[in-house]
């Protein structure tokens, strides 16, 4: 910076001042170190800030995800990775406050007496509850095979349809990651962004949009 | 001077233009005379010298004759960082660390960015304003969020950046956000005079801001609009302050200066994702290693479709676009 406001407040009297003969010199030092590519620095300089920076960050992570939270899985074509747990309601789950295990259950579409805020928009024609959630464990819900999974692992429910974004999201492609590029990763659950009841995704209020030119004085 | 002299030619006789310069006699003046012109001369320069380093306030030698900052030695890195921590820390009154953390070896960054996904709610744009310190006033963005026409597909001579809506998307319309592409054949590292700005070995285009001149030949050459100048002094209140910063990124900037997108090279350069990245609702923004087959960037690459902003000018970014479903 200082090497610009002196080469312009210089311009008007360059003619064999002194301060003219100094820019050239530097400029010509600079002309003959020619076009390096920026070369790979040595390590020792490298190592401090490096650190430096990690110590700045590790306490940080446990705020992004409380430990109390940590939800681990075994994802096919994934390994071990840390889910966030499923939005549910306060009050509503677990479910078997109200159903019991094992009651009897009524299978036909009809009109419920209560869950009146789900207003099905998700396949309504061709889906009813209990095609997800378990009739006889309420706190589970079942894949189309029968077999009964947990709320948190609802991921493979959705996969069984939409394939496609299931792929896409164990390759990360599907949805946000959070994390490191090239270290541990954080997902999240088809559920956290996608209501199960109506998963479109709703829209949002954008930001304000940028000054115009005119306006950024 | 008199019309009749000549102007000193650069290559030609050493002593006599010096001499010429600093006041040969002319014809008809004694030698004595010639002296004194000489030493008035000289005081005067001495003069128009003083006045030019006292004005520059917090003048520094070493800012005028350092070294390009890729072949400065590592003590003098060093220097040069704790001086910026310390300038830094003195105007914000609070911490703020400049790091010069190295490109890793075998990482060539790629981006990128889902069309079908974005749904323009700008969150990115001001996520990167908080992490990359850019001046709030004169504002200063870095990623501009395009709004454009289904029916017209991607036509940035009809496209809108200033939309304002109570809910995004808005019907009929998609989202195009732009920022610094990070080409590897950069028009605006070929045109800066100064090698003010080059790429990394990772790919990131960086600038340093402690040698560029400002001369703004960069924006330019730049196609996607991705490099903005500080016309004015940059505001930044001091709580809104990253103090994580780094040398070729976020660190405070002076007016009149350059200064464009490092995919947070802050953040990235030790593992971690962009900003934007981590804060986009929709998970429509990608980021990885090109070099490394296993990551999503790459995954991009080989199963959806992708496509090059302005592709025809031979930039070869590493952003690229593209559509998941």
């Amino acid at each position: 910076m200082a090497v610009s406001r002196f080469a312009r407040s210089t311009a008007a009297s360059w003619v064999a001042s002194p301060a003219f003969l100094i820019l050239v010199f530097a400029g010509a030092g600079r002309a003959g170190a020619g076009p390096t590519p920026p070369a790979a620095k040595p390590a020792e300089d490298q190592k401090d800030p490096k650190k430096d920076e990690k110590k700045d960050e590790a306490p940080k992570k446990p705020e992004a995800a409380p430990p109390a939270r940590a939800n681990m899985h075994f994802v096919e074509g994934l390994g071990e990775i840390e889910l966030p747990l499923p939005p549910l309601t306060d009050g509503i789950f677990p479910c078997t406050q109200c159903h019991e295990k094992g009651a009897p259950f009524d299978h036909s579409r009809r009109e419920l007496n209560f869950h009146d805020e789900i207003k099905l928009e998700h396949d309504a024609e061709h889906r009813w509850c209990l095609d997800c959630h378990n009739a006889e464990d309420r706190d589970k819900l079942h894949l189309a095979s029968g077999q009964t999974i947990e709320f948190t692992e609802s991921y493979k429910l959705c996969g069984q349809c939409h394939g496609d974004k299931y792929r896409d999201w164990r390759a990360g492609v599907h949805g946000r990651r959070s994390g490191y590029w090239d270290g541990p990763k954080k997902y999240l659950l088809c559920v956290n962004c996608h209501w199960p009841h109506a998963p479109h995704f709703k829209p949002l209020k954008p930001e304000p949009p940028p000054r115009r030119p005119e306006e950024n004085k | 001077m008199s019309a009749r002299r000549h102007l000193p030619v650069i290559g030609s006789d050493g002593g006599a233009g010096a001499d010429d310069a600093s006041g040969a006699p002319l014809p008809g003046e004694t030698p004595a005379a010639a002296r004194s012109r000489r030493q008035f001369l000289r005081s005067a320069m001495g003069g128009v010298a003083a006045a030019t380093l006292a004005g520059c306030g917090s003048f520094d030698l070493d800012d005028l004759f350092r070294k390009h900052f890729t072949e400065l030695p590592p003590e003098e890195v060093k220097k040069l960082l704790a001086r910026l921590e310390r300038e830094y820390t003195a105007k914000f009154g609070k911490e703020v660390k400049v790091a010069n953390t190295a490109a890793k070896p075998g990482v060539q960054f790629g981006y990128g960015l889902d069309l079908s996904r974005c749904i323009g709610c700008r969150r990115c744009v001001y996520a990167c304003v908080r992490e990359n310190n850019q001046s709030r006033d004169p504002q200063i963005q870095w990623i501009r969020v395009l709004e454009m026409e289904k029916e017209k597909g991607i036509d940035t001579a009809e496209s809108n950046q200033y939309y304002d809506a109570a809910e995004v998307p808005r019907p009929g319309h998609f989202y195009m956000p732009v920022a610094c592409h990070q080409c590897r054949n950069p028009p605006c590292v070929k045109t800066c005079p100064v090698r003010a700005t080059w790429q990394e070995p990772d790919g990131i285009v960086v600038v340093d801001y402690n040698r560029c001149v400002g001369c703004r030949c960069c924006m330019a050459a730049c196609p996607y609009g991705a490099r903005h100048f500080n016309w004015g002094e940059p505001h930044l209140p001091p709580a809104d302050l990253n103090p994580n910063t780094h040398y070729l990124g976020n660190r405070p900037r002076p007016k009149g200066v350059v200064e464009k997108c490092t995919w947070c090279i802050q953040r990235t350069r030790v593992g971690r994702y962009p900003a934007c990245v981590e804060i986009c609702p929709v998970g429509a923004r990608k980021f990885g290693n090109l070099l490394d087959p296993e990551s999503e960037i790459r995954y991009i690459m080989e199963h959806k479709r992708v496509f090059i902003f302005k592709e025809e000018l031979n930039t070869q970014p590493k952003f690229y676009y593209f559509y998941a479903t």
